[in-house]
């Protein structure tokens, strides 16, 4: 487990440094843990409410465990009317997972995201960030890959 | 053939973005150099001659803002650069930051300078780690070649969220808060990061601002449509055969852009609609291609330029399901804080579904079009305003595919 006010501390002379603070928890463990939420607030002075509201408004943080590597789907417009809810299709057939569930081994997570900026490719997804243009069900095995 | 102009994009392919020598020997940091020789109000002067408005949608002009922040009196005052770009479609002010960063810093410093602000900030959303680690690296050779003089520049990293792109949610999250939009006035420039005058302006906007200062604000009116002066910076999805960016002046019209730089239909189908400025933006008919894409030429025909996202959709598309899917996007997306678009955009998503599983009726049209014109007057903040015009804007030009998938 990471010393989460270890890692927040760096951030307590940035102000409003919480969200970066919060980032920098996510790379090392995916999710925000209710312990680093409380150690958030301690190191920042605030209600421990506050920095809950903080940690639930962002949808790239997540109060809920999840698997270590998050991949997202972009359901957009463009990448709608791009197909994506064949990539949809294509990445549960492949987890055997639903949107939004785990794998049970932890490996990975499948969330939707809107519009992530790179529609010059469309569909699109990220995992952990690394964007992914021009998806169709037969590039995904070989993306995952670089994962297992 | 129209061709392209690339103002913003000068040095697109020319300079190696990670290396700032390459940035001063194309004439980089040069037009800093030229505001810190002339008087604060002079910059502010020359940049409100040019008629230079703001890239990041509202169209303000950018001079104008400015004086505003640089009369305000406090001890310290704060520029911003908006690149949340969070409006689906939009990757313009990526391609500006990851091949140019340096003409963003540059405009921001001389908007600093301007305004008498010694420190900015850039809000880059949390989708573009790469773009954060790219901007990290420009501002350390800023610092170490010293030609930022006294102004400090910080990133800042979004996390997600659609409504920190407008300018007040996006000063409360850089202050460590939700990004919920504040009640205006007061307005950023007298009142804004940590209760000072700040700027917030496009990435886009700042790109303009060195080019502006080094050719003259005469050069850059004559520019393109005479009230939206300049260029802009489109992304082209959809059903085009080149899905790609291009720069063009703002007097090309629709129909250019569409056939002229994205090549036309994919596939050899037929135009049926397209929608500008992202997932905002009005749907546009084949009637109204020949429209400038302007601010004040799309405003009169209930469009808006926006962001320049360009999604286009061919004969083949249904325009009911898209537009579902947008009213799920501001449903998923309203921040909560006021009644009209918290309720308004899950109503209006519930009744887009009712009327795309072919389950609606008539009454449930005039409902989402009474409901929509409510929401564009009563909503806090642009969000909330703009949310309905996708549903408005289609079932006043395509009603025959609404009336398609009624009881
Ligand atoms: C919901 C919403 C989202 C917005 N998103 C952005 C954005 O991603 N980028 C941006 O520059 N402006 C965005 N804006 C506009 C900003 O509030 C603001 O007008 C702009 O940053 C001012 O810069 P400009 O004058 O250079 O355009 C958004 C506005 C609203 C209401
Ligand atoms: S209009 Fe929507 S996004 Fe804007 S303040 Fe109201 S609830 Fe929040
Ligand atoms: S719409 Fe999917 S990446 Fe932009």
């Amino acid at each position: 487990m990471a010393d989460y006010k270890e890692i927040i501390t760096r951030y307590k002379d940035l102000p409003g440094g919480i969200i970066e603070a919060y980032h920098a928890i996510q790379k090392e463990q995916s999710y925000l843990p209710e312990e680093a939420i409380i150690a958030a607030a301690e190191v920042f002075e605030i209600p421990v409410k506050d920095a809950y509201g903080v940690a639930t408004f962002y949808s790239m943080f997540s109060v809920k465990s999840r698997g270590k590597n998050v991949i997202r789907i972009c359901e957009s417009a463009p990448c709608h009317i791009a197909g994506a809810a064949d990539v949809v299709a294509a990445l549960e057939k492949e987890l055997g997972i639903k949107m939004g569930e785990t794998t049970p081994d932890g490996k990975f997570a499948l969330e939707f995201t809107e519009c992530v900026g790179q529609c010059q490719a469309t569909p699109v997804i990220t995992i952990n960030g690394k964007p992914y243009g021009d998806i169709t069900a037969d590039k995904i095995p070989a993306i995952l890959a670089e994962y297992k | 053939m129209a061709e392209e102009m690339r103002v913003v994009l000068r040095n697109y392919g020319k300079i190696d973005p990670l290396k700032i020598d390459d940035y001063i020997n194309a004439g980089g940091y040069k037009s800093l150099e030229k505001a810190r020789s002339m008087s604060q109000m002079d910059v502010i002067n020359e940049v409100k001659k040019s008629g230079l408005r703001g890239r990041g949608g509202a169209g303000f002009n950018c001079g104008q803002k400015w004086t505003f922040a640089y009369q305000a009196q406090a001890d310290q005052k704060y520029v911003i650069c908006n690149a949340d770009e969070g409006e689906p479609g939009t990757y313009k002010d990526r391609i500006i930051m990851e091949n140019d960063p340096h003409s963003v810093l540059e405009g921001m410093a001389i908007c600093g300078y301007a305004i008498g602000a010694t420190k900015g900030y850039i809000y880059c959303r949390g989708e573009y780690p790469y773009v954060v680690d790219i901007l990290n690296t420009a501002i350390a050779q800023a610092k170490e070649k010293g030609v930022l003089g006294n102004f400090d520049v910080e990133v800042r990293m979004g996390a997600g969220a659609y409504v920190c792109g407008e300018e007040t949610a996006l000063i409360e999250s850089i202050e460590g808060h939700r990004g919920e939009p504040r009640y205006k006035p007061p307005f950023p420039p007298v009142i804004g990061l940590w209760g000072k005058p700040t700027i917030v302006n496009n990435v886009e906007t700042f790109a303009n601002i060195a080019v502006i200062l080094e050719k003259g604000a005469d050069w850059y009116a004559g520019l393109g449509a005479p009230s939206y002066p300049g260029t802009k910076v489109l992304t082209l999805t959809g059903d085009v055969v080149n899905k790609t960016f291009v720069e063009v002046p703002t007097n090309t019209t629709i129909r250019q852009v569409i056939y002229e730089f994205g090549g036309g239909i994919a596939g050899g189908k037929a135009f049926k609609a397209v929608q500008i400025g992202g997932t905002s933006g009005g749907f546009i008919p084949a009637s109204l291609l020949d429209t400038q894409i302007d601010f004040d030429s799309m405003a009169a025909i209930g469009a808006t330029l926006g962001s320049g996202a360009v999604l286009v959709m061919d004969e083949t598309r249904d325009i009911v399901d898209v537009v579902e899917r947008i009213a799920k996007f501001f449903e998923h997306e309203s921040c909560g804080k006021c009644a009209p678009c918290r309720e308004g955009t899950m109503r209006m998503h519930k009744l887009m579904s009712k009327v795309n599983q072919g389950k609606g009726t008539a009454q449930d049209v005039a409902l989402m079009d009474k409901l929509g014109r409510v929401m564009s007057v009563a909503c806090l903040c642009g969000l909330g305003q703009a949310a309905p015009s996708p549903v408005l804007t289609t079932i006043k030009h395509f009603k025959a595919d609404y009336d398609a998938k009624l009881q």
